[in-house]
């Protein structure tokens, strides 16, 4: 069997009989249900069946979610050793990398059809365009898998979960808000657009909106493998 | 398989931890690594296991080098690391099924593989448990089936009995020694007696270099070795038997041990037995027991390590 699907399964597993991955799926199932059906700015109140609102509700719970996530998926295995164990098997750095990064992914994956509910009965209340729809999860899956390679790529520097927790929030929070944020000071200047280009949100919004634009797509898959690059450059330089 | 290590050098941070190490593990054998915490002996068998990477020398596993087959050789060698790291969360099957897959072992043979192991090792009353629920024993034995689990040809074992009570270290013991019998076994260990009931070549190191290498025996019969005799004598006074004993020449030191009995140390070859003989007979004593008393591993192991 391929290594990569091995460890999936494995990391399946381990999240599968562990009580915080229940936790965390009923905490981002009700916190998102909370926002979107029952907050001030609920779809009632603003009555209008909004996609977009919905998916900017569960792009920001997904900020808090993913380093709880990824803060484990290697500082873990640095702690207690077992990296030893993994690497004096027929493996190599990107395999295990790819196999944590699909089963977190995977993992995000349930989350989110936890919420087809919500789409369904949103579709129910009035007239969607499922389309947008279809690319708001899309747009979802591409953040996520940014904010995934970024968390695992900080645990490789720790052996200490919590360090790994706040150091990948504090990154992500830079992609999340900060980016849009200095670029916004900045006004019309090249560097502004630099912050922009690497702000998450406005590719995010950009999918969400229904536009797959090429440009999006090469940013995710840029940050994507970048951070699992970085990730992969630490682990094997720890080897040496 | 053989495993040829010829030179083998590993600095971290400007200090040498494995110096210009080289030997020869043979199939069917069982190599001891001895030698005292910071020896050398863990970083050897990491890279050994292709954990850590030579700055110097080479190491060949028959005709397979890390540089040319890493993956083939990972799949020829078994691991144990030193403090067996294993998975808490998941249970003792599924671990072991999780490592079968890991070696891309075909799919029919992954159960029968599994179940292999967990009867060589006795974990059947163990298999469903959670590994967290473990005692030590059963972790070191999941640890060592794990590195069994896809039949390798050479088993590196790094401190396989530490932190186990006697009753568990005499189970691994067996299953180190048969695996001895068909298998390439490199061990590293600093317990003596692990060492001298196990392996059938013994190396000593000490700050990353082999200070003695050889079977127990060879090692005893060393060239530097003392010869050592215990002797009682009676028939005459202690103070006057030591006096003469202490005036042969033959001999370097003694040690009155108890009584009338004495623990001389001479330089091997001298004819010591027949020089105590004519005393004897000269001062009218009796010998009543003249015993050669071999060199124990443990004195050789001192010896060697407080060289440096």
């Amino acid at each position: 069997m391929n290594p990569v699907k091995v460890i999936i399964n494995k990391e399946l597993k381990v999240i599968f009989n562990s009580l915080l991955f229940y936790i965390a799926f009923t905490v981002f199932f009700c916190t998102t249900g909370f926002i979107y059906w029952l907050s001030q700015g609920n779809i009632f109140y603003t009555g209008q069946a909004s996609l977009g609102y919905l998916f900017t509700v569960f792009n920001g719970v997904l900020f808090f979610l993913i380093p709880a996530l990824t803060m484990k998926s290697i500082s873990t295995e640095k702690r207690d050793g077992t990296f030893q164990l993994l690497f004096s098997k027929p493996i190599k750095t990107w395999q295990l990398l790819a196999g944590k990064f699909f089963a977190i992914l995977i993992q995000v994956l349930l989350c989110l059809a936890l919420t087809l509910p919500y789409y369904i009965t949103i579709a129910c209340l009035g007239h969607v365009d499922h389309a947008v729809g279809f690319c708001g999860y899309l747009g979802l899956i591409f953040t996520t898998g940014c904010y995934i390679s970024i968390g695992i790529f900080v645990s490789s520097l720790t052996s200490n979960p919590l360090i790994a927790f706040f150091s990948t929030f504090a990154i992500t929070i830079w992609f999340q808000f900060l980016f849009e944020m200095l670029s916004s000071w900045l006004g019309n200047t090249f560097i502004a657009s630099v912050f922009m280009y690497l702000s998450v949100n406005d590719h995010f919004d950009t999918i969400s909106r229904g536009i797959i634009d090429s440009k999006d797509i090469v940013y995710f898959i840029s940050i994507i493998s970048l951070f699992l690059a970085l990730a992969r450059y630490v682990i094997c330089k720890s080897r040496i | 398989m053989n495993v040829i290590v010829k030179d083998l050098t590993k600095i971290f941070d400007y200090q040498k931890a494995v110096d210009s190490l080289s030997f020869e593990a043979k199939k069917g054998e069982i190599l001891g690594l001895l030698g005292p915490y910071g020896a050398g002996k863990s970083t050897t068998l990491k890279m050994l296991a292709g954990l850590l990477r030579p700055n110097q020398g080479s190491i060949h596993f028959d005709n397979y080098t890390y540089e040319k087959n890493e993956s083939k050789i990972k799949k020829l060698i078994g691991y144990l690391p030193e403090k067996n790291p294993l998975y808490d969360a998941i249970s003792v099957t599924d671990f072991l099924f999780y490592m079968a897959k890991l070696y891309d072992i075909p799919r029919y043979k992954v159960t029968s593989r599994v179940l292999d192991m967990i009867s060589l090792c006795g974990l059947e009353n163990e298999k469903h448990k959670l590994i967290k629920e473990l005692s030590k024993g059963y972790r070191q034995r999941l640890g060592i089936a794990q590195a069994l689990i896809h039949d390798p040809e050479v088993v590196l074992l790094d401190e396989p009995t530490t932190g186990l009570d006697p009753n568990q270290t005499f189970g691994i013991r067996e299953i180190i020694k048969t695996l001895g019998q068909e298998k390439t076994v490199i061990l590293g260990s600093h317990i003596l007696s692990e060492i001298e009931n196990t392996c059938d070549q013994v190396m000593i190191m000490s700050k990353g270099q082999i200070m003695a290498q050889g079977t127990t025996a060879e090692l005893r019969q060393a060239p530097n070795s003392d010869f050592s005799l215990k002797i009682v004598i009676k028939g005459g006074e202690i103070p006057a038997i030591q006096e003469a004993l202490n005036q042969l020449p033959q001999i370097k030191s003694l040690q009155l041990q108890h009584k009338q009995e004495f623990e001389v140390h001479c330089t091997p070859g001298q004819e010591i037995e027949r020089a105590i003989f004519e005393l004897c007979k000269d001062n009218d004593w009796y010998i009543t027991e003249m015993t050669p008393v071999q060199m124990r591993l443990e004195d050789i192991f001192r010896k060697v390590t407080q060289k440096q």
